[in-house]
Protein backbone atom coordinates (compact mmCIF):
# COMPACT_ATOMS: atom_id res chain seq x y z
CA UNK A 1 0.00 0.00 0.00
CA UNK A 2 1.33 3.45 -0.94
CA UNK A 3 0.70 5.94 1.83
CA UNK A 4 1.12 9.69 1.57
CA UNK A 5 1.71 11.20 5.03
CA UNK A 6 1.17 14.87 5.78
CA UNK A 7 3.64 15.92 8.47
CA UNK A 8 4.37 19.20 10.20
CA UNK A 9 8.07 19.75 10.98
CA UNK A 10 8.93 19.28 14.65
CA UNK A 11 5.52 17.89 15.53
CA UNK A 12 5.54 14.76 17.70
CA UNK A 13 2.02 13.74 16.64
CA UNK A 14 3.14 13.86 12.99
CA UNK A 15 5.95 11.43 13.86
CA UNK A 16 3.37 9.11 15.43
CA UNK A 17 1.29 9.31 12.24
CA UNK A 18 4.40 8.46 10.23
CA UNK A 19 5.06 5.49 12.53
CA UNK A 20 1.52 4.25 11.89
CA UNK A 21 1.84 4.79 8.12
CA UNK A 22 5.04 2.73 8.03
CA UNK A 23 3.21 -0.11 9.79
CA UNK A 24 0.55 -0.25 7.10
CA UNK A 25 2.58 0.39 3.93
CA UNK A 26 5.25 2.31 2.05
CA UNK A 27 5.12 5.82 3.42
CA UNK A 28 6.09 9.04 1.68
CA UNK A 29 6.22 12.02 4.04
CA UNK A 30 5.37 15.49 2.78
CA UNK A 31 5.00 18.90 4.39
CA UNK A 32 3.72 22.14 2.92
CA UNK A 33 5.72 25.37 3.10
CA UNK A 34 4.44 28.80 3.93
CA UNK A 35 1.68 30.21 6.14
CA UNK A 36 -1.00 27.74 7.19
CA UNK A 37 -3.90 27.71 4.72
CA UNK A 38 -5.89 24.46 5.09
CA UNK A 39 -7.83 24.52 1.80
CA UNK A 40 -4.75 25.38 -0.27
CA UNK A 41 -2.63 22.84 1.62
CA UNK A 42 -5.25 20.15 1.03
CA UNK A 43 -5.21 20.94 -2.71
CA UNK A 44 -1.41 20.51 -2.75
CA UNK A 45 -1.73 17.19 -0.90
CA UNK A 46 -4.34 15.92 -3.36
CA UNK A 47 -2.03 16.79 -6.26
CA UNK A 48 0.84 14.94 -4.56
CA UNK A 49 -1.35 11.93 -3.75
CA UNK A 50 -1.68 10.76 -7.34
CA UNK A 51 -1.60 6.96 -7.16
CA UNK A 52 -1.55 6.79 -3.34
CA UNK A 53 -3.80 4.21 -1.66
CA UNK A 54 -4.08 6.21 1.54
CA UNK A 55 -3.57 9.78 2.77
CA UNK A 56 -2.66 9.92 6.46
CA UNK A 57 -1.98 12.70 8.99
CA UNK A 58 -1.89 13.21 12.74
CA UNK A 59 -5.19 13.50 14.61
CA UNK A 60 -4.11 17.03 15.58
CA UNK A 61 -5.89 20.33 15.04
CA UNK A 62 -4.16 20.88 11.70
CA UNK A 63 -4.07 17.19 10.71
CA UNK A 64 -7.79 16.67 11.15
CA UNK A 65 -8.60 19.96 9.47
CA UNK A 66 -6.40 19.42 6.40
CA UNK A 67 -7.66 15.85 5.93
CA UNK A 68 -11.29 16.96 6.19
CA UNK A 69 -10.53 19.39 3.35
CA UNK A 70 -8.81 16.59 1.39
CA UNK A 71 -11.82 14.28 1.85
CA UNK A 72 -14.32 17.01 0.92
CA UNK A 73 -12.29 17.83 -2.19
CA UNK A 74 -12.11 14.16 -3.25
CA UNK A 75 -15.65 13.32 -2.03
CA UNK A 76 -14.21 10.40 -0.05
CA UNK A 77 -14.98 9.33 3.52
CA UNK A 78 -12.63 10.57 6.27
CA UNK A 79 -12.00 8.47 9.39
CA UNK A 80 -10.66 10.74 12.14
CA UNK A 81 -8.57 9.57 15.11
CA UNK A 82 -7.96 6.02 13.97
CA UNK A 83 -6.22 3.62 16.38
CA UNK A 84 -5.92 0.63 14.03
CA UNK A 85 -6.84 -0.77 10.64
CA UNK A 86 -7.56 -4.33 9.50
CA UNK A 87 -8.46 -4.64 5.82
CA UNK A 88 -11.30 -2.19 5.21
CA UNK A 89 -12.26 -2.00 8.90
CA UNK A 90 -10.86 0.86 10.95
CA UNK A 91 -11.02 1.27 14.71
CA UNK A 92 -11.44 4.91 15.66
CA UNK A 93 -12.06 7.01 18.73
CA UNK A 94 -15.41 8.50 19.69
CA UNK A 95 -16.21 10.68 22.69
CA UNK A 96 -12.64 11.96 22.89
CA UNK A 97 -11.36 8.39 23.27
CA UNK A 98 -13.87 7.24 25.92
CA UNK A 99 -15.40 4.91 23.35
CA UNK A 100 -14.10 3.09 20.26
CA UNK A 101 -15.91 2.36 17.03
CA UNK A 102 -15.19 -0.30 14.43
CA UNK A 103 -16.28 0.96 11.04
CA UNK A 104 -16.10 -0.24 7.46
CA UNK A 105 -14.60 2.42 5.25
CA UNK A 106 -15.07 2.46 1.47
CA UNK A 107 -12.55 5.01 0.32
CA UNK A 108 -10.11 5.28 -2.52
CA UNK A 109 -7.78 6.64 -1.46
CA UNK A 110 -8.37 6.01 2.24
CA UNK A 111 -8.27 9.27 4.19
CA UNK A 112 -7.48 8.82 7.87
CA UNK A 113 -5.94 10.64 10.80
CA UNK A 114 -4.06 8.83 13.56
CA UNK A 115 -5.30 9.17 17.14
CA UNK A 116 -2.73 10.95 19.34
CA UNK A 117 -0.55 8.96 21.76
CA UNK A 118 -1.62 5.50 20.56
CA UNK A 119 1.28 4.72 18.22
CA UNK A 120 4.98 5.17 18.93
CA UNK A 121 6.63 8.09 17.17
CA UNK A 122 8.83 7.17 14.22
CA UNK A 123 12.32 8.17 15.37
CA UNK A 124 14.07 7.20 12.14
CA UNK A 125 15.36 10.11 10.10
CA UNK A 126 12.63 10.55 7.54
CA UNK A 127 12.96 12.22 4.21
CA UNK A 128 10.27 14.86 3.98
CA UNK A 129 9.38 16.36 0.61
CA UNK A 130 8.22 19.94 0.74
CA UNK A 131 5.17 20.90 -1.28
CA UNK A 132 4.30 24.41 -2.40
CA UNK A 133 0.64 25.34 -2.07
CA UNK A 134 -0.87 27.37 -4.86
CA UNK A 135 -2.64 30.62 -4.03
CA UNK A 136 -6.19 29.43 -4.61
CA UNK A 137 -7.86 32.34 -2.86
CA UNK A 138 -8.81 30.24 0.14
CA UNK A 139 -8.81 31.67 3.67
CA UNK A 140 -5.36 32.09 5.13
CA UNK A 141 -3.87 33.42 8.32
CA UNK A 142 -3.65 37.23 8.20
CA UNK A 143 -2.66 37.95 11.78
CA UNK A 144 -1.47 36.27 14.95
CA UNK A 145 -2.53 37.02 18.53
CA UNK A 146 0.03 35.76 21.07
CA UNK A 147 -1.33 34.10 24.18
CA UNK A 148 -0.93 36.07 27.40
CA UNK A 149 2.14 34.77 29.18
CA UNK A 150 2.64 34.36 32.91
CA UNK A 151 1.68 31.51 35.17
CA UNK A 152 2.08 27.83 34.37
CA UNK A 153 0.41 26.65 31.17
CA UNK A 154 -2.24 24.01 31.81
CA UNK A 155 -1.20 21.84 28.87
CA UNK A 156 2.47 21.73 29.94
CA UNK A 157 2.15 21.73 33.76
CA UNK A 158 3.85 18.95 35.77
CA UNK A 159 1.09 19.20 38.37
CA UNK A 160 -2.52 20.20 37.81
CA UNK A 161 -4.87 20.80 40.73
CA UNK A 162 -8.46 20.82 39.50
CA UNK A 163 -11.77 21.63 41.14
CA UNK A 164 -15.28 20.58 40.23
CA UNK A 165 -18.83 21.09 41.40
CA UNK A 166 -17.76 20.14 44.94
CA UNK A 167 -15.72 23.36 45.27
CA UNK A 168 -19.07 25.14 45.49
CA UNK A 169 -18.22 28.69 44.35
CA UNK A 170 -15.68 30.90 42.58
CA UNK A 171 -14.30 31.93 46.01
CA UNK A 172 -13.88 28.27 46.89
CA UNK A 173 -11.03 28.06 44.36
CA UNK A 174 -8.69 30.01 46.69
CA UNK A 175 -7.63 26.76 48.40
CA UNK A 176 -7.18 25.03 45.01
CA UNK A 177 -4.99 27.91 43.79
CA UNK A 178 -2.98 27.80 47.02
CA UNK A 179 -2.17 24.09 46.63
CA UNK A 180 -1.39 24.47 42.91
CA UNK A 181 0.95 27.36 43.75
CA UNK A 182 2.79 25.32 46.39
CA UNK A 183 3.32 22.49 43.88
CA UNK A 184 4.36 24.86 41.08
CA UNK A 185 1.37 23.63 39.13
CA UNK A 186 -1.61 24.97 37.21
CA UNK A 187 -5.26 25.29 38.23
CA UNK A 188 -7.81 23.28 36.27
CA UNK A 189 -11.53 22.68 36.55
CA UNK A 190 -14.41 20.63 35.20
CA UNK A 191 -17.04 21.79 32.72
CA UNK A 192 -19.58 22.46 35.49
CA UNK A 193 -17.26 25.15 36.86
CA UNK A 194 -16.91 27.05 33.59
CA UNK A 195 -20.62 26.74 32.80
CA UNK A 196 -21.34 28.32 36.21
CA UNK A 197 -18.88 31.11 35.44
CA UNK A 198 -16.62 30.34 38.44
CA UNK A 199 -13.54 30.10 36.21
CA UNK A 200 -12.92 30.93 32.52
CA UNK A 201 -12.92 28.20 29.87
CA UNK A 202 -9.11 28.46 29.62
CA UNK A 203 -8.97 26.53 32.92
CA UNK A 204 -11.27 23.73 31.74
CA UNK A 205 -9.85 20.22 31.47
CA UNK A 206 -11.85 17.80 29.36
CA UNK A 207 -13.02 16.57 25.98
CA UNK A 208 -14.03 20.11 24.97
CA UNK A 209 -11.39 21.84 27.10
CA UNK A 210 -7.65 21.38 27.48
CA UNK A 211 -6.10 17.90 27.43
CA UNK A 212 -3.43 17.65 30.12
CA UNK A 213 -0.63 15.17 30.82
CA UNK A 214 1.01 16.11 34.14
CA UNK A 215 2.96 13.83 36.48
CA UNK A 216 0.18 14.34 39.04
CA UNK A 217 -3.43 15.37 38.51
CA UNK A 218 -5.37 16.25 41.67
CA UNK A 219 -9.15 16.10 41.10
CA UNK A 220 -10.98 17.89 43.94
CA UNK A 221 -14.74 17.50 44.10
CA UNK A 222 -14.90 16.16 40.54
CA UNK A 223 -17.29 13.23 40.01
CA UNK A 224 -15.47 11.91 36.93
CA UNK A 225 -17.80 12.30 33.93
CA UNK A 226 -16.37 10.85 30.71
CA UNK A 227 -16.22 14.42 29.35
CA UNK A 228 -13.68 15.22 32.09
CA UNK A 229 -11.73 11.95 32.06
CA UNK A 230 -11.10 12.42 28.31
CA UNK A 231 -9.05 15.48 29.26
CA UNK A 232 -7.02 14.13 32.21
CA UNK A 233 -6.44 10.46 31.41
CA UNK A 234 -3.01 11.41 30.01
CA UNK A 235 -1.81 12.14 33.59
CA UNK A 236 0.78 9.73 34.98
CA UNK A 237 -0.97 9.64 38.36
CA UNK A 238 -4.40 10.85 39.43
CA UNK A 239 -5.33 11.69 43.04
CA UNK A 240 -9.05 12.10 43.70
CA UNK A 241 -10.34 14.05 46.68
CA UNK A 242 -14.04 13.37 46.97
CA UNK A 243 -16.74 13.10 49.62
CA UNK A 244 -18.30 10.17 47.76
CA UNK A 245 -16.36 6.90 47.97
CA UNK A 246 -18.53 5.59 45.10
CA UNK A 247 -17.79 8.47 42.68
CA UNK A 248 -16.84 7.31 39.13
CA UNK A 249 -13.56 9.27 39.35
CA UNK A 250 -12.21 6.54 41.68
CA UNK A 251 -12.26 4.09 38.79
CA UNK A 252 -9.88 6.37 36.87
CA UNK A 253 -7.71 7.47 39.82
CA UNK A 254 -4.57 5.93 41.34
CA UNK A 255 -5.10 7.41 44.82
CA UNK A 256 -8.05 8.81 46.70
CA UNK A 257 -8.82 10.68 49.89
CA UNK A 258 -12.43 10.48 51.02
CA UNK A 259 -13.95 13.49 52.71
CA UNK A 260 -14.64 17.23 52.46
CA UNK A 261 -12.19 18.91 50.08
CA UNK A 262 -12.63 22.19 51.98
CA UNK A 263 -10.84 20.57 54.95
CA UNK A 264 -8.52 18.19 53.09
CA UNK A 265 -6.99 20.59 50.53
CA UNK A 266 -5.86 23.20 53.14
CA UNK A 267 -4.53 20.35 55.32
CA UNK A 268 -2.36 19.12 52.42
CA UNK A 269 -1.09 22.67 51.82
CA UNK A 270 -0.25 23.02 55.53
CA UNK A 271 1.51 19.64 55.52
CA UNK A 272 3.57 20.64 52.46
CA UNK A 273 4.66 23.84 54.22
CA UNK A 274 5.53 21.85 57.34
CA UNK A 275 7.58 19.34 55.32
CA UNK A 276 9.51 22.24 53.76
CA UNK A 277 9.92 24.04 57.07
CA UNK A 278 8.17 27.17 55.81
CA UNK B 1 -26.45 26.90 13.02
CA UNK B 2 -26.34 23.13 12.98
CA UNK B 3 -26.58 21.05 16.15
CA UNK B 4 -26.66 17.37 17.11
CA UNK B 5 -28.52 15.54 19.87
CA UNK B 6 -26.13 13.50 22.05
CA UNK B 7 -26.55 11.67 25.38
CA UNK B 8 -25.13 13.11 28.61
CA UNK B 9 -22.87 10.16 29.31
CA UNK B 10 -22.08 10.73 33.00
CA UNK B 11 -19.40 8.64 34.62
CA UNK B 12 -19.51 5.32 32.79
CA UNK B 13 -20.45 4.36 29.25
CA UNK B 14 -22.60 1.22 28.99
CA UNK B 15 -23.49 -0.18 25.55
CA UNK B 16 -26.73 -1.71 24.33
CA UNK B 17 -26.66 -5.50 23.84
CA UNK B 18 -26.26 -5.16 20.05
CA UNK B 19 -23.18 -2.89 20.57
CA UNK B 20 -24.70 -0.32 18.21
CA UNK B 21 -25.27 2.50 20.67
CA UNK B 22 -24.89 3.77 24.20
CA UNK B 23 -27.53 2.58 26.68
CA UNK B 24 -29.48 5.77 27.34
CA UNK B 25 -32.44 4.52 29.39
CA UNK B 26 -31.38 6.60 32.41
CA UNK B 27 -29.56 9.39 30.59
CA UNK B 28 -30.57 12.88 29.57
CA UNK B 29 -29.71 14.41 26.21
CA UNK B 30 -28.13 17.67 25.13
CA UNK B 31 -26.32 19.20 22.17
CA UNK B 32 -22.55 19.04 21.83
CA UNK B 33 -20.81 21.70 23.97
CA UNK B 34 -19.14 23.38 20.97
CA UNK B 35 -22.56 23.79 19.37
CA UNK B 36 -24.04 25.44 22.46
CA UNK B 37 -21.48 28.19 21.94
CA UNK B 38 -22.34 28.28 18.22
CA UNK B 39 -26.01 28.87 19.00
CA UNK B 40 -25.17 31.55 21.58
CA UNK B 41 -22.89 33.33 19.11
CA UNK B 42 -25.46 33.30 16.31
CA UNK B 43 -28.16 34.62 18.63
CA UNK B 44 -25.84 37.43 19.83
CA UNK B 45 -24.93 38.42 16.25
CA UNK B 46 -28.62 38.70 15.33
CA UNK B 47 -29.41 40.59 18.56
CA UNK B 48 -26.70 43.14 17.75
CA UNK B 49 -26.96 43.38 13.97
CA UNK B 50 -30.50 42.26 13.13
CA UNK B 51 -31.53 39.44 10.83
CA UNK B 52 -32.73 35.99 11.69
CA UNK B 53 -31.17 32.88 13.20
CA UNK B 54 -32.25 29.40 12.19
CA UNK B 55 -31.22 26.23 14.05
CA UNK B 56 -31.03 22.96 12.13
CA UNK B 57 -30.59 19.39 13.30
CA UNK B 58 -30.52 16.00 11.64
CA UNK B 59 -31.68 13.33 14.02
CA UNK B 60 -34.47 11.16 15.41
CA UNK B 61 -37.92 12.58 16.28
CA UNK B 62 -36.74 13.10 19.90
CA UNK B 63 -34.17 15.66 18.69
CA UNK B 64 -37.00 18.22 18.64
CA UNK B 65 -36.24 18.56 22.37
CA UNK B 66 -32.79 19.95 21.51
CA UNK B 67 -34.24 22.29 18.87
CA UNK B 68 -36.62 23.69 21.52
CA UNK B 69 -33.64 24.29 23.83
CA UNK B 70 -31.95 26.28 21.06
CA UNK B 71 -35.16 28.22 20.40
CA UNK B 72 -35.27 29.01 24.13
CA UNK B 73 -31.73 30.37 23.84
CA UNK B 74 -33.04 32.80 21.24
CA UNK B 75 -33.00 31.14 17.83
CA UNK B 76 -35.91 32.38 15.70
CA UNK B 77 -36.99 29.16 14.07
CA UNK B 78 -35.92 25.57 13.57
CA UNK B 79 -35.58 22.96 10.84
CA UNK B 80 -35.66 19.29 11.80
CA UNK B 81 -34.31 16.76 9.30
CA UNK B 82 -36.01 13.73 10.79
CA UNK B 83 -34.24 10.36 10.62
CA UNK B 84 -35.11 6.90 11.83
CA UNK B 85 -32.92 4.98 14.28
CA UNK B 86 -30.05 4.59 11.78
CA UNK B 87 -26.89 6.58 12.27
CA UNK B 88 -25.89 8.84 9.38
CA UNK B 89 -22.23 9.20 8.50
CA UNK B 90 -20.64 12.59 7.90
CA UNK B 91 -21.06 12.51 4.11
CA UNK B 92 -24.76 11.67 4.29
CA UNK B 93 -25.31 14.29 7.00
CA UNK B 94 -23.52 16.98 5.00
CA UNK B 95 -25.46 16.11 1.83
CA UNK B 96 -28.80 16.50 3.63
CA UNK B 97 -27.74 19.82 5.15
CA UNK B 98 -26.55 21.11 1.76
CA UNK B 99 -29.87 20.23 0.15
CA UNK B 100 -31.75 22.06 2.90
CA UNK B 101 -29.54 25.15 2.86
CA UNK B 102 -29.92 25.43 -0.93
CA UNK B 103 -33.70 25.46 -0.57
CA UNK B 104 -33.70 28.26 2.03
CA UNK B 105 -33.16 32.00 1.69
CA UNK B 106 -29.41 32.56 1.34
CA UNK B 107 -27.60 32.57 4.68
CA UNK B 108 -24.73 34.95 5.44
CA UNK B 109 -23.15 32.64 7.99
CA UNK B 110 -23.40 28.89 8.62
CA UNK B 111 -22.21 27.88 12.10
CA UNK B 112 -21.17 24.34 13.08
CA UNK B 113 -19.47 22.82 16.09
CA UNK B 114 -15.85 21.89 15.31
CA UNK B 115 -16.61 18.24 16.02
CA UNK B 116 -19.57 16.43 17.54
CA UNK B 117 -19.23 15.15 21.12
CA UNK B 118 -20.10 11.58 20.11
CA UNK B 119 -18.82 10.67 16.62
CA UNK B 120 -16.06 13.32 16.56
CA UNK B 121 -15.57 13.33 12.77
CA UNK B 122 -14.24 16.92 12.37
CA UNK B 123 -15.70 17.31 8.87
CA UNK B 124 -19.41 18.08 8.37
CA UNK B 125 -18.98 21.88 8.28
CA UNK B 126 -16.05 21.61 5.88
CA UNK B 127 -17.97 19.27 3.55
CA UNK B 128 -20.95 21.64 3.49
CA UNK B 129 -18.65 24.56 2.63
CA UNK B 130 -17.12 22.68 -0.31
CA UNK B 131 -20.49 21.64 -1.68
CA UNK B 132 -21.77 25.22 -1.50
CA UNK B 133 -18.52 26.77 -2.75
CA UNK B 134 -18.09 28.85 0.42
CA UNK B 135 -14.95 29.70 2.42
CA UNK B 136 -14.62 27.86 5.75
CA UNK B 137 -12.65 28.56 8.92
CA UNK B 138 -12.63 26.02 11.77
CA UNK B 139 -11.84 25.67 15.48
CA UNK B 140 -12.82 29.23 16.37
CA UNK B 141 -12.58 30.78 19.82
CA UNK B 142 -13.20 34.30 18.56
CA UNK B 143 -15.65 35.63 15.97
CA UNK B 144 -16.40 39.21 14.86
CA UNK B 145 -18.84 40.04 12.08
CA UNK B 146 -18.41 43.46 10.48
CA UNK B 147 -19.19 44.99 7.08
CA UNK B 148 -19.96 41.67 5.47
CA UNK B 149 -16.71 40.09 6.65
CA UNK B 150 -15.82 37.67 9.42
CA UNK B 151 -12.71 38.04 11.58
CA UNK B 152 -12.17 34.53 12.88
CA UNK B 153 -9.69 33.52 15.59
CA UNK B 154 -8.47 29.92 15.59
CA UNK B 155 -6.68 28.69 18.71
CA UNK B 156 -3.24 27.22 18.03
CA UNK B 157 -0.31 26.42 20.29
CA UNK B 158 0.91 29.65 21.88
CA UNK B 159 -1.83 31.93 20.64
CA UNK B 160 -4.45 32.48 17.98
CA UNK B 161 -4.27 32.61 14.20
CA UNK B 162 -6.58 35.23 12.73
CA UNK B 163 -8.44 34.78 9.45
CA UNK B 164 -10.43 37.40 7.57
CA UNK B 165 -13.10 36.06 5.21
CA UNK B 166 -15.89 37.49 3.10
CA UNK B 167 -19.42 36.34 3.86
CA UNK B 168 -21.28 34.17 3.03
CA UNK B 169 -19.02 31.79 4.89
CA UNK B 170 -18.99 28.63 7.00
CA UNK B 171 -17.41 28.64 10.47
CA UNK B 172 -16.93 25.85 12.99
CA UNK B 173 -16.56 26.85 16.63
CA UNK B 174 -15.19 25.56 19.92
CA UNK B 175 -16.46 25.73 23.47
CA UNK B 176 -14.96 28.79 25.15
CA UNK B 177 -16.05 31.10 22.31
CA UNK B 178 -18.55 32.56 24.79
CA UNK B 179 -20.51 31.59 27.89
CA UNK B 180 -23.90 30.31 26.69
CA UNK B 181 -26.93 31.70 28.50
CA UNK B 182 -29.34 29.67 30.59
CA UNK B 183 -32.76 30.27 29.07
CA UNK B 184 -35.34 31.87 31.39
CA UNK B 185 -38.68 30.21 32.05
CA UNK B 186 -40.57 32.73 29.83
CA UNK B 187 -38.01 32.07 27.06
CA UNK B 188 -38.67 28.33 27.37
CA UNK B 189 -42.43 28.93 27.16
CA UNK B 190 -42.00 31.16 24.09
CA UNK B 191 -39.83 28.45 22.51
CA UNK B 192 -42.74 26.01 22.69
CA UNK B 193 -44.70 28.25 20.30
CA UNK B 194 -41.91 28.88 17.80
CA UNK B 195 -42.10 27.00 14.49
CA UNK B 196 -40.21 23.74 13.94
CA UNK B 197 -40.32 22.72 10.31
CA UNK B 198 -39.93 18.99 9.66
CA UNK B 199 -38.44 17.37 6.59
CA UNK B 200 -37.50 13.80 5.77
CA UNK B 201 -34.23 13.63 3.85
CA UNK B 202 -33.08 10.52 1.99
CA UNK B 203 -30.01 8.80 3.44
CA UNK B 204 -27.25 8.01 0.99
CA UNK B 205 -25.41 4.75 1.64
CA UNK B 206 -22.68 5.21 4.26
CA UNK B 207 -19.07 5.00 3.12
CA UNK B 208 -17.92 5.06 6.74
CA UNK B 209 -20.26 2.51 8.23
CA UNK B 210 -20.34 1.84 11.98
CA UNK B 211 -20.13 -1.91 12.62
CA UNK B 212 -19.97 -1.92 16.41
CA UNK B 213 -18.91 0.08 19.44
CA UNK B 214 -16.30 -1.07 21.97
CA UNK B 215 -15.63 0.29 25.46
CA UNK B 216 -11.84 0.59 25.62
CA UNK B 217 -9.90 -1.40 28.19
CA UNK B 218 -8.01 0.27 30.97
CA UNK B 219 -10.91 2.04 32.63
CA UNK B 220 -11.02 -0.54 35.41
CA UNK B 221 -8.55 1.15 37.80
CA UNK B 222 -9.44 1.18 41.46
CA UNK B 223 -7.93 3.99 43.50
CA UNK B 224 -5.84 3.23 46.58
CA UNK B 225 -7.56 4.99 49.47
CA UNK B 226 -4.94 7.10 51.27
CA UNK B 227 -7.26 8.00 54.10
CA UNK B 228 -10.34 9.89 55.18
CA UNK B 229 -10.56 13.61 55.96
CA UNK B 230 -7.73 16.06 56.74
CA UNK B 231 -5.86 13.41 58.75
CA UNK B 232 -4.83 11.89 55.40
CA UNK B 233 -2.66 14.94 54.57
CA UNK B 234 0.72 13.50 55.75
CA UNK B 235 0.17 10.35 53.68
CA UNK B 236 -0.78 12.48 50.63
CA UNK B 237 2.43 14.50 50.93
CA UNK B 238 4.40 11.25 51.23
CA UNK B 239 2.88 10.05 47.95
CA UNK B 240 3.61 13.41 46.31
CA UNK B 241 7.24 13.09 47.38
CA UNK B 242 7.40 9.55 45.95
CA UNK B 243 6.04 10.81 42.62
CA UNK B 244 8.60 13.61 42.77
CA UNK B 245 6.27 16.59 42.64
CA UNK B 246 6.45 17.84 46.25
Amino acid sequence: MNVLVFVEPGDDLSRQALGFAREIGDARAVSVEGAYAPAAWAAALVDAADGADAIVAAGSVHGNEVLAHVAARLDQPFAANVTGIDGDVVTRQRWGGSLLEEARVQGSPLVLSVAPHVHAADEAEAQVDTLVAGANGSPQVVDRVEAATGGVSLADAKVVVSGGRGVGSAEGFAIIEELAGLLGGAVGCSRVVTSAGWLPHTNQVGQTGTKVSPDLYVACGISGATQHIAGCKGAKKILAINSDAEAPILASADYAVIGDLHEIVPAISAELRKARGT
Amino acid sequence: MCVKRVPITGGKIVLTDDEQSIRTLHLGFTISPHEECGVEEAVRIVEQQGGESVVLTLGPPEAEEQLRECLAMGADHAIHLVTDEQEWDAQATAAAIVETVRAEVPFDLLVFGNESADAGGYQVGIRVAYALGLPVVTGLKGLTVENGRVRAEQEVSGGRDVYDVQMPAVVTVLEGLNLPRYPSVPAKLRAQRKPVEQRRPTRIEPKLEKLRLVVPEGQGKQAEILGTGPEAAPRVVEVMQQIGVA
